[in-house]
């Protein structure tokens, strides 16, 4: 019999449950690796060489390379694991969540100092709110930055 | 004996933190946060807690994917701020209180609450987000927080996280334990996490004024009936990180009331938006005497 999932018919949202956990377990424990200074040396230095030391799909080592957040989760990461990534980038949670949006870090941060996303038209893929699918990505760039 | 004298229930974003950290409170975009805590610095120095049972989550540091309690509480004696890839934050290590941790272990599990017990971990800004908002910046070395701290931490990184019935229910077994302890123990229970946020994917940023104020409102004063509250609706209303606030209903479910006591005395509350993707909420519910 198939798992109780009610969360799949939710926008731009991927509840990481045991399936997702068991897609990415390679991804997360990676990123894990990179809490150690070491470590994190190790894998400036020559990210291709310290991503095939680990049991990663070509996928989700690509995903790591080009720092896409998005795609790394649809692979089996967790956001918590993937901040260990932005962590060894510099980069703050705020810049990490605004890029998975297409919105150029000010305007995400806009976006919150002006009270957030709504959840209005974001609650049911097939509303019309700014994170469902036809509407990606979002921001005046376009994502193309 | 050892009672719970009161709640106290706040968010614990990572950035709050750092801003401290890095001594950005008083900046504009940083003031409003802790302005909301000044009351609770001043309550807290009278009420003097020799223990807080503090409810929080660990954000893959302490916990990998190699082991996901549900339900851990920390038993050791001390427990060191953990380096989450940022370096690890400028605040005293956390004592623990392993004689009550055990007595509560103990009484918690025989009355049919799985625990995982714990007694080597770092903990993280979920943790020590809280210690800092509500006692202020202290020294690494030289300085102490005032109290022991029990950590426990839930799982609420991996879906399915425990139920808002099932950590209800388990706030009112942590009360039952901690009043059959032999020592006259002054107890808070805290509650930590949320408010409405999403940090992953398009939907990132969401945030649900209306539906937050409507679970202080209903964390206060209707508690049985919000902890039959189901999963999706704090996903689809508050963003997948949202689901932090299951653990609130931990610390509430400890309040006397639930127990056929007085309803207890809301002494602070507190909401705002933003702290970098989050809305910060905070209670403080004091126990009659």
């Amino acid at each position: 019999m198939a798992l109780n999932k009610p969360y799949l018919d939710l926008p731009g949202t991927t509840i990481f449950d045991a399936e997702q956990s068991r897609k990415g377990y390679w991804l997360n424990q990676f990123c894990m690796s990179l809490m150690k200074a070491d470590n994190r040396a190790r894998f400036k230095a020559d990210e291709r060489a310290y991503l095939d030391e680990w049991a990663m799909s070509e996928e989700q080592k690509q995903a790591v390379l080009d720092r896409d957040l998005n795609r790394c989760i649809a692979l089996g990461g967790n956001i918590y694991f993937l901040a260990k990534i932005g962590a060894t980038d510099g980069k703050s949670f705020q810049q990490m969540a605004g890029s998975m949006t297409g919105m150029t870090e000010e305007e995400y941060r806009d976006m919150m100092l002006g009270g957030g996303r709504s959840a209005e038209g974001n609650r049911y893929l097939g509303e019309d709110g700014d994170a469902q699918p036809q509407h990606q990505p979002q921001g005046k760039s376009k994502g193309s930055n | 004996m050892a009672r719970i004298t009161a709640s106290v229930y706040t968010s614990h974003v990572p950035a709050i933190g750092a801003a401290l950290d890095l001594g950005k409170a008083q900046e504009p975009y940083w003031q409003p946060v802790f302005a909301g805590y000044d009351y609770g610095k001043e309550w807290i120095k009278e009420q003097k807690p020799d223990v807080i049972f503090l409810v929080y989550n660990d954000h893959a540091t302490a916990f990998s994917l190699d082991f996901i309690p549900t339900f851990a509480i920390g038993t050791g004696a001390e427990y060191q701020p953990a380096d989450e890839g940022w370096g690890p934050r400028p605040v005293p290590k956390v004592i623990g209180h392993p004689q009550l941790a055990a007595h509560i272990a103990q009484s918690v599990i025989q009355d049919d609450f799985d625990l995982t017990i714990v007694n080597k971990m770092d903990v993280d800004h979920g943790l020590t987000v809280p210690l800092s908002l509500m006692f202020g910046q202290q020294d690494p070395q030289h300085g102490a927080w005032p109290c022991a701290v029990i950590p426990f931490a839930v799982n609420v990184v991996q879906y399915p996280v425990p139920s808002g019935r099932r950590c209800f229910q388990l706030g009112q077994a942590i009360r039952r334990a901690v009043e059959s302890f032999d020592g006259d123990l002054n107890v808070q229970i805290w509650g930590t996490g949320g408010m409405s946020h999403q940090l992953q994917g398009p939907r990132a940023g969401l945030i649900n004024k209306e539906w937050d104020n409507a679970f202080l409102d209903r964390l206060i004063a209707d508690p049985a009936g919000l902890a039959q509250l189901p999963h999706i609706d704090y996903v689809r209303e508050a963003g997948s990180e949202g689901i932090e606030l299951v653990m609130w209903l931990i610390a509430r479910g400890a309040m006397s009331d639930v127990a056929g006591g007085p309803a207890p005395e809301v002494k602070q509350r507190f909401y705002h938006v933003p702290a970098s993707n989050t809305a910060v909420g905070h209670l403080i519910l004091e126990n009659k005497q």
